[in-house]
């Protein structure tokens, strides 16, 4: 008797950005919304558009589009609000992408170490090979940590109360 | 059955700001970090040339009793394109005066959100944070963000410059009398 090797399977969030189409583990997804207004102020971070405001927080937006695909997208129908860790914190990210997104549960590939530092992993599904993004590898910022980390909430403001509705604690 | 839960009275923490005008950019700044508004006509006489500073956005100081405090175009300091500016701010314990356009309006805010970790840039210095106000976003300023400890050197540096010319100007003045 053989016995089939034990896979558990995986929710991933498919997003279409121009023609094609990428892949984000689901538990990283917040929601995906309408396109809202955002807020430009003077900064020096060029990968970042701005902020959004979501439920009254501000959340960074940034279109990694150009990054995978080689051009900026021209329509945005969502914005993805995405969670992005920055070293031993988390906070949302917002992603413009220019279709619906659909949720499958799929086994994942891990990606080698041949594959760009943006592939987490690779999916096979509906007859594409679909890659899994990392988006600490596409958005600017430190990179999460890999160290054993005290559990931390979105970044204070020293001397000023946080009120943060969606504060999420991060266990490495 | 379930009974709502009993809500603590939390009084949520208030700081007073002004809200001012930059090439049409709107900032928050604390009211308790502005020590004097002035208008720009009111200090035109009072300001110094440093005409040796490297620094484009400060191109004039100003004395207030003993200290020389140092006049920082807030748009050039933001990259913004500069607009004739009508006000100044004295910040206080700070070596700057802002250079701005206008004043919006005086407000409160009630809350105060850390810049996203994406943000990488001197934006880091520059802003306390953001806060919503009516549906829209505004930057709140840090004081000491508009001057660095290096661009201090260096206007020191500028400053000892004028002042050893128009020594040396004056000199020569009482010469020739």
């Amino acid at each position: 008797m053989t016995v089939a090797p034990e896979t558990a399977l995986q929710s991933f969030v498919l997003l279409r950005l121009g023609e094609r189409r990428f892949a984000l583990p689901a538990s990283q997804v917040a929601e995906l919304v309408a396109p809202s207004r955002i807020f430009r102020f003077p900064h020096k971070s060029p990968a970042l558009e701005g902020v959004i405001l979501r439920r009254g927080r501000m959340i960074a937006i940034c279109d990694i589009a150009e990054q995978l695909t080689g051009s900026r997208l021209t329509a945005r129908r969502f914005t993805l609000i995405a969670t992005r860790k920055y070293e031993r914190q988390l906070d949302w990210i917002a992603i413009p992408v220019s279709g619906e997104c659909e949720l499958i549960n799929v086994d994942m590939v891990p990606a080698s170490s041949n594959d760009s530092p943006h592939v987490d992993g690779w999916l096979s599904h509906g007859g594409e090979v679909i890659e899994v993004l990392r988006l600490s590898a596409l958005t600017p910022g430190p990179a999460e940590t890999t160290l054993p980390a005290p559990l931390h909430d979105f970044a204070p403001v020293s001397g000023f109360v946080l009120t943060n509705p969606d504060s999420k604690e991060v266990r490495s | 059955m379930n009974f709502p839960a009993a809500e603590k009275s939390h009084q949520p923490r208030t700081e007073q700001i002004i809200l001012f005008r930059v090439s049409g950019q709107i900032f928050a700044i604390s009211s308790a970090s502005v020590q004097e508004v002035r208008s720009v006509d009111n200090i035109a006489g009072m300001a110094r040339d440093l005409p040796e500073s490297h620094l484009k956005k400060v191109r004039h100081s100003i004395r207030r009793g003993d200290r020389t405090l140092y006049i920082v175009n807030a748009a050039l300091h933001f990259g913004l394109q500069p607009q004739p500016a009508s006000l100044v701010f004295f910040l206080r314990r700070t070596r700057t005066a802002l250079l701005i356009d206008g004043i919006e309006k005086m407000t409160t805010m009630t809350r105060l959100q850390a810049l996203s970790h994406a943000f990488q840039g001197e934006e880091r210095n520059w802003y306390r944070g953001l806060t919503a106000l009516d549906q829209t976003v505004v930057p709140v300023v840090h004081p000491e963000g508009f001057l660095s400890l290096e661009e201090l050197t260096l206007l020191e540096a500028a400053q000892s410059s004028a002042d050893t010319r128009s020594a040396s100007v004056e000199n020569n003045g009482a010469h020739v009398q």
